[in-house]
């Protein structure tokens, strides 16, 4: 019954990533110039878009990370796993398309010894060698409990709350700084999105988006493993993403206010419809997850999640383009060189995600083994429990 | 102390011997294909613009407190005390922040290239250093790109407008502009109509990010001792309670069911 299904999928997966290497060829052998729509009057494209985007999925893994270690709210020990398996995979997909977007990226390593401390992108650089580092060790216990290397396990879990630590002030600094990048745009970025609060949007849509991403992630493995979480444990996660939403919401609404831009909304432009649109993408979600009867429908859960997650790739877009396209007195669209690698730096994404969830302990056992007493799971669950 | 341009449109004839000697000294193509190029590009660091018969150069402003420079995250751009802002290719990994930083757009990359640099006026380092003027100021025929001490040239911009007021927009560009620039500029027109941006801060620009980067070791610190104490705090309830759920389950079979028993069993596994 399934396996037509997965077929099908796997085609699309391996055709968006053969187009994507295909690209990725042609980006190396051609340079920038020939296979981006990138100009001098428009730097930054469609990668850094992606970029700010990859590192909000991220923004779950230190969110569960200090629910679960520092607030001690062992309930949700289930959801850590996958959140910092999607965090990981978030600033995989960062470097990666770092690594494409670069002029020279070769030189990806020069902020490791050449320094400028006044620099928001020098702060980004060390906060994602750091932070990726903290997730290795965060998501290191999966791998190894696979392995069965007890005396590492041990020694990980020794060490685990000052990482722990460590990646939630890691992450607040990276999450806002990304924010923090266009603060120094004034005079360039749409009125619509520069703000001086940039930084605090960033780092709270973070939150909001890690915790979509959660729901999100639990119903495909439903749908593809059976292994999903408890949906009450969701549950919990779509109020507090109604909350968050709303003061998210609220928050941009009273930075509007107090910046006294409100007029620009009635102006017709295409700036006016992608930030309603992005609105939109987060108001009615939030509106939904405030209703009880959503909660009973894990689909109609899901479904949120995607809006959610949708309102914040606008978001990102928009700050990343659609901002700065007034300004530049250029239009720009992303060549299909651009589309088809970060398409399959999602794919990617999806595919490693996918293998993660079927070869290591990232979800919880399947609730029908789970009555049964057999000497594989209880194996596997002291396992679960030796992250602590 | 250092050294400023002034460009004064008034006096200029739009000859474009400037581009011709910018390009020579920094070793750029230059034809009359280039000549008629109406911007800035990575052949191309300084140009003069025509409209009708006014004329404005595009070229490196060398701010003062320059946003390229903080924006640049291996300080491949450089303000030097003597007024150039340069460039160090060596260090340069490609991220075009710089592009994007900079109010005026200057920074141009080299787009064909397959390891591309970024490229810009930088008010000819080695010149200036050698106490010579810059190449396109040594060059103008009528004087109109001078180059001095910047206090005394905005001085000498200060008397022009006095002495002929009619003549001038009432404003010296790159005075206070993002902090005050090493190109200052002088015009019969508005800047705007050259696309010089109109309503520029009067701070320099990287005191905008500056003031939120200063935050980041407070949050270090106090994050990391809120968060600390916080686990700390946890940390103790649980294990007195698995102390307290021991000696329960040790003493009574009817301890309390649910999720501190639970939360022991955890512990001890």
């Amino acid at each position: 019954m399934k396996k037509p299904k997965f077929g099908f999928w796997q085609v699309v997966l391996w055709f968006v990533l053969l187009a994507g290497g295909c690209s990725l060829i042609l980006r190396f052998t051609q340079g920038l110039g020939a296979t981006t729509n990138l100009s001098d009057e428009f730097p930054w494209g469609l990668w850094t878009g992606f970029k700010l985007f990859s590192v909000a999925l991220a923004g779950g893994g230190f969110t569960l990370a200090a629910v679960v270690h520092i607030f001690n709210l062992k309930r949700y020990r289930p959801v850590l796993r996958p959140m910092i398996l999607t965090a990981f995979l978030g600033y995989s997909m960062f470097i990666c398309s770092l690594i494409i977007d670069l002029g020279r990226p070769y030189r990806i390593w020069h902020p490791v010894v050449m320094w400028n401390d006044h620099s928001v992108m020098f702060e980004i650089a060390w906060c994602v060698m750091l932070y990726t580092t903290v997730l290795i060790l965060e998501f290191a216990p999966a791998v190894l409990e696979r392995l069965g290397w007890q005396r590492a396990l041990g020694w990980l879990r020794g060490v685990m709350v000052p990482v722990v630590i460590l990646g939630v002030i890691l992450s607040t600094l990276h999450q806002s700084s990304l924010g923090s990048l266009y603060l120094i745009v004034p005079g360039k970025l749409y009125p619509l999105w520069y703000s001086p609060f940039q930084p605090v949007f960033f780092f709270i849509s973070a939150l909001c988006a890690g915790l979509a991403m959660t729901i999100f992630e639990s119903w495909h493995s439903r749908k593809a493993f059976g292994k999903q979480l408890e949906q009450s444990l969701l549950v919990g996660l779509g109020r507090v993403l109604a909350v968050g939403l709303a003061f998210y919401l609220a928050v941009r609404l009273v930075d509007l206010a107090h910046r006294g831009v409100f007029h620009l909304l009635l102006l017709p432009r295409t700036e006016t419809y992608l930030f309603i649109l992005e609105i939109a993408f987060l108001f009615v979600p939030m509106l939904l997850l405030f209703r009880q009867r959503i909660h009973q429908n894990p689909t109609a859960l899901y479904f949120c999640s995607v809006l959610t997650l949708l309102g914040f790739v606008t978001n990102r877009m928009n700050v990343a383009i659609t901002g700065l396209e007034a300004s530049s007195g250029t239009y720009y669209f992303p060549r299909w060189t651009e589309i088809s690698i970060t398409m399959s730096l999602v794919a990617a994404g999806f595919a490693v995600f996918w293998l993660a969830v079927k070869y290591l302990p990232v979800f919880p056992p399947a609730r029908e083994t789970a009555a049964m007493p057999s000497p594989v799971l209880s194996a596997v669950s002291d396992l679960s429990h030796a992250t602590s | 102390m250092s050294k400023a341009l002034l460009y004064d449109a008034t006096m200029c004839i739009g000859c474009k011997q400037c581009e011709v000697a910018c390009a020579t000294e920094n070793k750029l193509p230059y034809n009359d294909a280039i000549a008629a190029e109406q911007k800035q590009s990575d052949h191309k660091y300084t140009a003069v613009l025509t409209k009708g018969d006014k004329f404005m150069r595009r070229l490196c402003m060398n701010c003062q407190d320059p946003a390229c420079a903080s924006a640049c995250p291996v300080a491949a751009l450089r303000k030097t005390p003597s007024g150039p802002v340069i460039y160090d290719e060596g260090r340069c990994m490609g991220c075009r922040y710089c592009m994007l930083a900079c109010p005026f757009s200057v920074p141009k990359y080299e787009w064909g290239k397959l390891l591309p640099k970024v490229r810009k006026c930088t008010m000819c380092p080695d010149r200036v250093a050698a106490g010579k003027q810059t190449a396109c100021a040594e060059i103008c025929p009528t004087g109109a790109t001078k180059f001095g001490e910047r206090d005394d040239l905005i001085a000498e911009a200060q008397q022009r407008i006095r002495d002929n007021p009619g003549q001038y927009v009432k404003h010296i560009y790159g005075l206070s502009e993002v902090g005050g620039t090493s190109v200052l500029l002088l015009s019969s027109v508005p800047f705007e109509q050259f696309g010089y941006p109109g309503d520029m801060l009067s701070e320099a620009m990287p005191l905008l990010t500056s003031r939120v980067l200063s935050k980041v070791p407070d949050v270090v610190t106090l994050g990391g001792v809120l968060l600390g104490g916080i686990w700390w705090i946890t940390n103790r309830r649980v294990v007195v309670a698995a102390a307290e759920g021991s000696e329960k389950r040790s003493s009574a079979a009817g301890s309390k069911p649910g999720k501190k028993v639970k939360g022991i069993q955890n512990e001890k596994a």
